[in-house]
């Protein structure tokens, strides 16, 4: 009996006797499902070593040996070193959250002044081959699927470009047969009629697709690796191509070979051991760094969230106090690093924490697929798709501008030439 | 005589080079007033935004504006920002920026030699941002550099003059104006700078992180000055190691 994971496990009762059946195997019989670190067919496999090393140093990290002189020490030092920023990550630095914020402060400042980017997420498909037991698009959770057409994108964008919005980033589900990529290669050149700077958060992919999503005008690559313990990993994500650990670890790699200006990366915190997976995180991101130092390198920080049919999903022992002491750990450890804070937390906690440490906001979300309309102006409409999870923030751009600068920030809606 | 400094025929009574963009536009205009600036920065990308919103509207009139070309990861890149700042209508004048280097935003500077040759031929004014050697000052100098803009520290450190014994040589060796760029923290270190024989200072993030912006800025240009003066003054003696002997080492030569 999998009883860790049993609260993430709804059956639905349209799903057919075989796939139910098959749902629960999956579920209760590590034999049936497959080997996780195993490339599939057709994924490209590149030589890096970044894998072993991050694997291996979060392994050794042990947080529990810690203690606040170690944090004093880290605090002190001018620059954070491996070492300093375990110590940061540990339970011993709970009580140096102030210090912390601070500290976290004057680099961001110092790198990034007082700016703040505004962007908002488009789905604009939720059709999904994977069992995720976390998320509300897993092929086996009873949910509106859809996929926009292009003439919808367009709609859908424009809604979108009237608030002034200049950022956009665009997701899908993770299907290749419902949204291939030449599907996010066209929808990304409607986004070029009405957008500045455009990033995709999609399956991943192999270098040369990259490279082709490059040419059609993406320049950003966001890819979660949800947890970088790939046994924990191997438990939660039960069928599928985002199955294969590996393959989804080198994605940023790819992306960058591929020709991105810039990649994204994080744990979904909750999952597993947050600070494991946010030391693992924050190395992921140090040694892309160390091998293409040109590369424009962002953090997110998401914690688990419900979805549609089941609300007991919760960020477990992610609690905010935890999640700003992981957030002030990365900007310490990573002054030059930007760092995005979703709808997935509150106005209060994203108000407070872009006067720290965040470089990035999203405003005016919606997780679902062809809602914007609906959602930004009030015209309803019977032929939308699911979300993806519930949000928590549900600002739109113009108030989150104003939040933005009334907070002494300085909301930035672009800061990028395509070239 | 009247001391001015003199870019790519250019004259200009100040020699603070304010930054822009890290700190609120609305800000602009008085660190502009109180500062005294006569040229500000403006990274283009910033200024590609919708019109609402663009940077270029709270720019004073009168002020020289300095494009730069931050994201350009290499040469053609950079060419290609400068020309398109050039039809946007933001003038003549650029400031060369390529960096592939993420964390410490290090300029490459056989990149930048590169880019200079070109535009120089264009006709724009280039100042282009580099790391101090001489013979690359040289390189750019050749090229067709307006005047030559080492860094003190990398950028947003407020480090100072990390780099002060090479930024002296190209001081004392190249026939352009040397402006100090990036790293200065705070108005000593500016006064230092211009103590050494630098033609002016460029200066953001000491001033964008301050409390009050303005007023940080005019604390710059005062310092500027200050440091001006003593370098046309001519510096004093300033004993290194305390007192010399009472009787002279050379007491013993008739």
């Amino acid at each position: 009996m999998n009883e860790e994971n049993q609260v993430y496990f709804i059956d639905s009762d349209k799903l057919p006797p075989q796939a139910l059946e098959r749902k629960h195997r999956l579920e209760q019989d590590p034999s049936f499902r497959t080997n996780h670190m195993e490339y599939m067919e057709g994924m490209e496999v590149i030589d890096s070593d970044i894998k072993d090393i991050v694997v291996k140093e979060m392994e050794e990290y042990d947080y529990s040996i810690y203690t606040a002189k170690d944090v004093e020490r880290a605090l002190s030092h001018e620059t954070c070193s491996l070492e300093d920023f375990k110590a940061l990550l540990s339970p011993a630095a709970a009580p140096f959250l102030e210090q912390m914020a601070r500290r976290a402060e004057l680099e961001t400042k110092n790198h990034f002044g007082n700016t703040v980017y505004i962007f908002t997420p488009l789905y604009i498909a939720n059709y999904c081959q994977n069992y995720c037991v976390y998320c509300g698009f897993n092929c086996y959770n009873n949910i509106r699927r859809k996929k926009l057409t292009f003439d919808e994108i367009d709609h859908e964008m424009q809604v979108i470009a009237k608030t002034g919005m200049e950022e956009i980033l665009i997701l899908t589900g993770e299907s290749r047969s419902y949204s291939d990529v030449n599907y996010i290669g066209e929808a990304v050149k409607i986004a070029r009629k009405y957008f500045r700077n455009i990033g995709v958060e999609i399956y991943p992919v192999n270098v040369d697709e990259y490279k082709y999503l490059h040419e059609c005008g993406v320049d950003y690559v966001t890819v979660f690796q949800e947890t970088y313990n790939s046994d924990k990993y191997e438990t939660l994500h039960l069928m599928g191509h985002k199955r294969v650990w590996p393959y989804r670890f080198d994605s940023q790699e790819r992306a960058l070979m591929g020709g991105m200006r810039g990649a994204g990366f994080s744990a979904l915190l909750g999952l597993d051991d947050f600070r494991k997976d946010a030391l693992a995180t924050a190395l992921h991101v140090y040694h892309i760094n160390r091998r293409y130092p040109h590369a424009e390198l962002s953090l997110s920080c998401p914690r688990l969230r419900p979805i549609v049919n089941n609300d007991q999903i919760n960020p477990r022992d992610v609690g905010e106090k935890e999640l700003c002491q992981v957030l002030c750990a990365y900007r310490i450890f990573l002054p030059f690093v930007g760092i995005t804070v979703s709808s997935r937390e509150s106005a209060e906690f994203r108000n407070g924490i872009a006067k720290i440490c965040a470089t990035k906001v999203s405003a005016g979300v919606s997780t679902g697929i062809g809602d914007h309309e609906e959602k930004y102006e009030g015209k309803s409409d019977e032929d939308v798709g699911d979300e993806q999870f519930e949000i928590n923030d549900a600002r739109s751009f113009d108030q989150m501008y104003k939040d933005m600068e009334n907070g002494g920030l300085q909301p930035v809606l672009n800061d990028y030439i395509y070239v | 005589m009247e001391d001015k400094l003199v870019i790519g025929g250019k004259e200009f009574k100040s020699r603070f080079i304010l930054g822009s963009g890290k700190y609120n536009m609305n800000l602009i205009k008085a660190a502009v007033e109180q500062g005294g600036a006569e040229i500000i920065t403006l990274a283009l990308r910033r200024a590609n935004t919708q019109e609402s919103e663009s940077i270029l509207d709270f720019i004073p009139k009168g002020v020289t504006l300095l494009p730069n070309t931050s994201g350009a990861r290499n040469a053609e890149e950079a060419i290609r920002i400068a020309r398109l700042s050039r039809a946007m209508g933001c003038g003549d004048f650029v400031k060369i920026e390529i960096m592939r280097d993420a964390k410490y935003l290090f300029p490459d500077n056989y990149e930048t030699i590169k880019a200079t040759e070109t535009l120089a031929k264009e006709g724009f004014v280039v100042l282009p941002y580099m790391n101090p050697d001489l013979n690359v000052a040289r390189d750019l100098q050749n090229a067709g550099a307006a005047a030559v803009m080492p860094l003190a520290a990398p950028i947003g450190s407020n480090k100072g003059l990390a780099t002060k014994a090479m930024i002296q040589v190209l001081i004392d060796e190249i026939d352009l104006p040397i402006i100090v760029d990036a790293g200065i923290g705070k108005p000593s270190q500016a006064c230092e700078a211009m103590e050494m024989g630098a033609a002016a200072i460029m200066a953001n993030t000491a001033i964008a992180t301050a409390g009050d912006v303005p007023s940080m800025a005019e604390s710059f240009k005062l310092a500027i000055e200050a440091g001006r003066k003593a370098y046309l003054t001519g510096m004093g003696r300033v004993l290194a190691r305390g007192a010399s002997a009472s009787d002279p080492l050379t007491g013993f030569l008739h």
